[in-house]
């Protein structure tokens, strides 16, 4: 029976995340590049869950393996191929091994501790992106693509201009169809459909880990890990496993972002962009499937949207109102959106964290199981 | 030579010799007591023999092969498995997962890294936990959370959890302590009905006379760091050395 | 020699600002037990109050001047702050020794919204896992940042010491060497010794008064304490309240070092994390060693002499990871830090 709900949540996941273009067009947000973030950060946040959600470690440091995946790939496409798939491969791999340095060390304590090792360490790794190792990272300038790159698989196709990124030929930026519905003008690209695929296949393997005695076996770590040691689990190779299972989502991640734009700075290192992902995690709800996607839709939205309401938008919105209503409103509302965005964000977050321990996603339960009452069972499909 | 053989052990915290030179035979089949006045080092003891404290000199031998030095999941690996003062569990997994864990544990080992597995297709584990609950008389509180059950059924669910591992040793660090009349009997009930159907050497540590003496075939007196006596149940109740350090404070 | 001691000079400020920083969250941690991700925001906040106080100070009465004009021929406008108008003297005095007026003017202010938000917020997370203590105090650490962003704007806003102190002292010349060999930027030495009275103070206060005492006892054992019939809860709320006001004293006497700006708190507050570490969770005496010792190491690093040593060895420079690096090998080695209790961290 729970087989059936896993494969239908995927089945919806899959539709949704398929025919995204369309969905998010009334909103506002149906262009390719920020649905390609969207996807990219929830598979960020999937990873992220993976450590976070299941055994309750709260690493801050996930941002360094979200800037080693994309100088990864920047690299590959510098050296190698314009094509993505060996970028994303060595993003992968790249990430991983920096992770499973990172996690052996900062595992050896739990907790608080944890999180401040994991701090300190990521906060090493932006540190030194930017000078010990310039000259793999090129320092503040970041790393990018240059005409007289080697590219050995594929130099000889750059006529004068730097080279796109592509799937086998598909170019990552082109849009492959551009119809009109339903009023609105929808772009389909290459590169938010491969995004696309390996979200849901971040997803289907999120679903699977969770289910599997490995997943049981780290909520096991999070709820009581003296019962588990004490039960003939070692549950350090445990936690590193899941530490480097979510470095290497953030590296695949990191990799897919250089895919968009093919450069790469240390500012995505830097442990505040870590500090998202927990935002991301915390806010669609910590633990779940489909949480993580939803709070990194969620913010990335407010980032790219929100920010863009301006007092001439917000006086528009309460044109209807009396005049000095109106002003009064746009006054109060002013500092939550444009450019304090951030704050709005840092707010929500808060109530979340005080309000709503399991996130959106127990929130909606909640209000679900409120509307339909008795059918308590139904509304918990999302969540088990 | 018993299932567990412990010899000289010492441990000094500080000044205080909290063991002193402890010798402890357990034979095989046993149901071991180990009672002793407050402060007489007998947590301090049972905290050795599972490797959460290291004692300063002495030897555990289980099973024929020394314990010390190792950690909780590699003893529990070996066949040990521990009840907790407070009851240890999963609390906010469901009873059915809680009794799952130490069957993987059980079979898989410390370390699996079987992600793609699934833990509702595996029915060798599957059966095992619920013959185990069905055991225990839990099987209708399957589905439940375990952080929402009584104390009592914490404790049978915790002992479940122990026990599904057939263990060669089971360690009891007063099971019944804070519990009222009924819950003690109905503890000792139990630990008897698991006496009965399975073959598992016992140790227990234990304040109440009266779970002790429904229960250990052999009891050691544990006074100031040092045995002081040791025998069977009725040899102990009248040994003159136990009565003036422990019996005073008790009634039997 | 003049060069080492030079470099020893130029850690001890920024070394006095992490020890401040890091003496709070351990008072708070070690107290309350919760770490405080929102610290460095407090360390902002005080930053600000020297801002607002400046910006106070500053509100003029504008008059036209009868005689001069601006170069459109209009009358020119004359400034006269208020503070001047009413005390005379004194105002100016106010005026020039702002940094002063800030520091009086943020003990209760600090000492308040510390005390806000621990009954208001973080009183109701003792009973919640660790990681969700880490996230509201970091959610409320974006929140006040962002607040001071909205309110101060995104650029940094200079502050100047007071004339007096704004020069540099010959240091070298005091102790016997030659001239211009040691200069010391005053108001860095001003700072070092500010630092040093504040966690004297600190420390006084927790040794000799009667409080103090109760809050170490309660620190070291906090049933016990509550047992004996004394309400620990309300001592450490205050402490709470202290340990705010030296992260914001240690705000406001940054401000003519550097300019503050709505991020600093987040800049400052993962070398202070390091910082705490490195000198023990829970140790006060390890956070403020620690905090200079780090400071001094992050100097010695950057100083050419050593980089060319460095880069003699083949190894490339390392003076912007030092910090982390020490706080690594720290923890591997000694994972309770230098002057932690037995036990702390080793879990």
């Amino acid at each position: 029976m729970n087989l059936m709900k896993d494969r239908l949540l995927l089945i919806i996941f899959a539709c949704v995340v398929l025919a995204a273009p369309l969905i998010f067009a009334p909103t506002g947000a149906a262009y390719p590049d920020l649905l390609q973030r969207f996807a990219i950060y929830g598979i960020f946040a999937i990873g992220f869950n993976i450590l976070f959600g299941l055994t309750g470690y709260l690493s801050f440091g996930h941002a360094a393996f979200l800037g080693v995946g994309s100088y990864s790939a920047v690299w590959m496409f510098k050296l190698l191929s314009m094509n993505i798939v060996p970028a994303l491969l060595l993003s992968i791999v790249i990430a991983g091994v920096f992770s499973l340095l990172i996690g052996y060390i900062s595992l050896r304590r739990s907790g608080i501790y944890f999180s401040i090792l994991t701090l300190a360490l990521a906060q090493m790794c932006y540190n030194l992106a930017y000078s010990v190792l310039t000259p793999l990272t090129n320092g503040e300038t970041g790393l990018q693509l240059r005409l007289d790159d080697p590219r050995i698989l594929d130099a000889a196709g750059d006529a004068g201009s730097l080279p796109s990124t592509n799937f086998f030929g598909l170019e990552m930026k082109e849009v492959f169809w551009n119809p009109t519905i339903f009023g609105y003008d929808l772009q389909f690209n290459w590169g938010y459909y491969v995004c696309a695929l390996l979200l849901i296949l971040s997803f289907w393997i999120s679903i699977r880990i969770f289910r599997s005695p490995f997943g049981l076996i780290l909520r096991a770590v999070k709820t009581n890990q003296t019962r588990l040691n004490y039960t003939g689990i070692n549950s350090r190779p445990y936690t590193l496993a899941a530490f480097v299972i979510s470095g290497m989502f953030a590296g695949l991640a990191g990799g897919l972002l250089a895919t968009m734009d093919p450069l790469a700075g240390a500012e995505r290192m830097q442990w505040t962009v870590g500090g998202e992902v927990v935002l991301m995690v915390v806010l669609g709800g910590m633990g779940t499937l489909s949480g993580p996607v939803l709070g990194a839709v969620f913010i990335k939205y407010f980032e790219n949207i929100f920010s863009k309401i301006n007092d001439g938008v917000l006086h528009g919105w309460f044109a209807i109102m009396p005049e000095w209503i109106e002003n009064a409103m746009v006054l109060i509302v002013s500092p939550f959106v444009g450019k304090g965005w951030h704050l709005t964000l840092g707010a929500l977050f808060m109530i979340v964290v005080i309000f709503l321990p399991g996130g959106l996603v127990e929130g909606a339960q909640k209000i679900g199981a409120k509307l339909s009452g008795a059918n308590k069972r139904a509304a918990k499909v999302g969540i088990e | 030579m018993g299932i567990l053989e412990v010899q000289n052990v010492n441990k000094r915290f500080g000044g205080l010799q909290a063991l002193n030179n402890v010798n402890l035979s357990v034979t095989e089949g046993s149901v071991h007591a180990l009672i002793g006045p407050n402060g007489a080092g007998k947590s301090t003891f049972l905290n050795c023999l599972i490797g959460k404290l290291k004692p300063d000199t002495g030897s555990v031998m289980f099973d024929g092969k020394p314990v010390l030095g190792k950690k909780p999941h590699e003893i529990n690996q070996l066949g040990v498995s521990r009840v907790f003062q407070t009851p240890e569990i999963f609390s906010d997994l469901t009873v059915f997962e809680n009794v799952m864990i130490p069957c993987f544990a059980h079979r898989d080992g410390a370390f699996k890294v079987n992600a793609f597995a699934r833990v509702l297709r595996d029915k060798e584990i599957r059966q095992q936990a619920e013959h185990m609950l069905e055991d225990m008389g839990m099987k209708d509180k399957m589905n439940a959370h375990a952080g929402s059950l009584s104390r009592g059924d914490k404790r049978r669910l915790e002992m479940a959890m122990c026990l599904v591992q057939e263990p060669k040793l089971l360690l009891l660090d007063e099971p019944t302590a804070g519990m009222a009349r009924a819950d003690t009997n109905n503890t000792i009930d139990l630990l008897k009905h698991i006496g009965e159907t399975r073959n598992i050497t016992k140790v227990i540590i234990e304040h109440d006379m009266h779970v002790v003496f429904s229960l250990a075939t052999t009891i050691s007196v544990l006074a100031q760091g040092t045995i002081i006596a040791e025998g069977l149940p009725e040899e102990i109740k009248g040994h003159p050395k136990v009565r003036e350090a422990y019996l005073g404070e008790a009634e039997v | 020699m003049d060069a080492i001691l030079l470099q020893v000079l130029n850690g001890i400020d920024k070394g006095s600002a992490y020890a401040l920083i890091a003496l709070g969250l351990t008072l708070i941690f070690g107290t309350l037990g919760v770490v405080n991700f929102a610290h460095g925001a407090l360390f902002m906040i005080g930053a600000f109050v020297a801002v607002t106080v400046g910006k106070i100070l500053d509100i003029s009465k504008v008059t036209l001047d009868p005689v001069r004009v601006d170069f459109l021929g209009n009358p020119a406008k004359i400034k006269t702050p208020y503070v001047t108008e009413w005390f005379g003297e004194f105002g100016f005095w106010m005026i020039e020794w702002s940094v002063l007026v800030s520091v009086i003017v943020a003990i209760p202010v600090m000492v308040l919204i510390g005390i806000i938000l621990e009954r208001g917020l973080i009183k109701h997370f003792y009973d919640r896992p660790h990681a969700d203590q880490i996230l509201v105090t970091f959610g409320l650490a974006i929140v006040l940042q962002e607040v001071i962003k909205a309110v101060f704007g995104a650029n940094p806003i200079p502050q100047s010491a007071p004339e007096l102190l704004k020069g540099s002292l010959d240091f070298g010349v005091m102790i016997g060497m030659a001239e211009n060999t040691v200069i010391y930027p005053l108001w860095r030495l001003v700072y070092f010794c500010f630092s040093d009275l504040i966690i004297g103070g600190v420390f006084a206060f927790l040794r000799f008064t009667t409080f103090g005492m109760v809050v170490r006892a309660g620190m070291a054992d906090r049933e016990t304490v509550g047992l004996l019939g004394i309400n620990i809860d309300k001592r450490f709320t205050i402490m709470f309240g202290v340990a705010a006001a030296v992260a914001g004293l240690a705000g406001v006497m940054y401000t003519p070092i550097n300019p503050p700006n709505y991020h600093m708190g987040m800049d400052f507050l993962v070398l202070s994390f390091v910082v705490v570490v490195v000198g023990g969770m829970g140790s006060l005496p390890g956070a403020v060693a620690a905090g200079f010792l780090l400071g001094i190491l992050e100097s010695f690093a950057s100083m050419p002499l050593i980089k060319d040593a460095i880069a003699a060895i083949g190894l490339p420079s390392i003076d912007q990871i030092i910090i982390y690096l020490v706080a690594v090998i720290v923890l591997l080695v000694r994972p309770r830090g230098l002057m932690g209790k037995a036990g702390m961290m080793e879990d």
